[in-house]
């Protein structure tokens, strides 16, 4: 069991949902990254995935460059997929329960054949845009939340660690603006 | 990595399992999750970044002393480091415009899409479109451009 090293009214201010899933999903995602570095010496990242696919599909010259790594992108993918759906069905289904894991209440459960799956209630323009931005700008910077955030971070790469700062930064002061302008969720 | 080992793949699946699972159990598979953290509901974010961080940074750091090169690959243990440039503040800044608007990332939107997220398709259709457009753009200019490597 994990002890809150702060009192415990200010943790129930900043961590409403407690600390313990956040914790060990980041030791769980970083132990994904660790198994694919082990076997293979590669510091995987996700966001390659979209220039690389586009790769099937398009002849730039931008996109021809991944081709050596487009199939096992896809496989990493794929991957990451069923582990949200192998979550959803363990642990976010009820089957597995443990004290480390908080449900919280955002978005909209529903059931398919068993397995309780989730939605969530942000606006689909929001999404839509906001991966525009996110598809370019994770291409044009070198990284991502996990290439950078992760395998970066962990490399103590100082381009990976200026480029964490610059998007988390500039993530904080969007989501302000944005919340203040009244748009939720 | 012209032949690959037999495992290659399934090595990359089975790392990929674990990574989603962790996204979804870490709730960062949800973008309102992600959105309460950058406007200071819940501060928990920086747990999965970093405690992420500290696993892949202990494995990077002793890896290089136990062996040379990967078993399946061959290739050789390195860190992931990047060049800086100005590409590196104007993309992480147009990332977190992204970021900020929307609560996704790429990792965090495939498994989203795992855990029955169906409206998360219009954030994957727009991270394609968004990559495609750079993609394009950055094509036309290649000529004025050094080559990028590596294997992110």
């Amino acid at each position: 069991m994990v002890t809150d090293p702060v009192p415990l009214q200010l943790a129930a201010d900043l961590f409403p949902n407690g600390i313990s899933r956040y914790a060990v999903g980041g030791l769980l995602v970083g132990l994904g990254t660790v198994v694919i570095y082990l076997g293979t010496g590669i510091p995987a990242g996700a966001s390659t995935f979209l220039e690389s696919t586009l790769s099937y599909v398009s002849g730039q010259s931008r996109f021809q460059q991944y081709v050596a790594s487009r199939d096992w992108r896809l496989v990493f993918t794929a991957g990451i997929i069923l582990g949200g759906l192998a979550f959803a069905a363990t642990v976010q289904s009820g089957v597995v329960t443990s004290s480390l894991y908080e449900p919280g209440t955002t978005g909209q459960l529903y059931e398919v054949a068993g397995v309780t799956l989730w939605t969530t209630d942000v606006q689909p323009w929001r999404l839509f845009l906001g991966g525009i931005l996110v598809g370019i700008g994770t291409r044009v910077g070198k990284g991502c939340t996990s290439g950078h955030g992760v395998c970066g971070v962990g490399s103590a790469s100082k381009t990976s660690l200026v480029g964490v700062l610059t998007f988390l930064t500039v993530a904080i002061g969007t989501a302000q603006v944005v919340s203040a302008l009244g748009v939720s969720p | 990595m012209a032949d690959r080992h037999p495992l290659f793949k399934p090595l990359i699946f089975v790392g990929g399992l674990i990574f989603g699972f962790g996204l979804g159990f870490s709730h960062m598979a949800r973008p309102e999750v992600v959105l309460n953290f950058l406007q200071f509901d819940d501060l928990g974010l920086p747990f999965v970044m970093f405690g992420a961080a500290i696993v892949s940074g202990v494995a990077f750091a002793l890896l290089p002393r136990i062996r040379d090169a990967a078993p399946l690959t061959g290739n050789p243990y390195e860190r992931r480091l990047k060049p800086f440039d100005r590409n590196v503040l104007v993309g992480g800044a147009v990332f977190g415009v992204g970021w900020g608007l929307s609560g996704i990332c790429p990792g965090a939107a495939y498994a989203s899409l795992g855990t029955g997220n169906v409206t998360i398709l219009w954030a994957l259709a727009g991270m394609f479109l968004g990559a495609y457009v750079q993609g394009y753009w950055r094509s036309r200019a290649a000529g004025s451009e050094p080559v990028p490597s590596g294997a992110d």
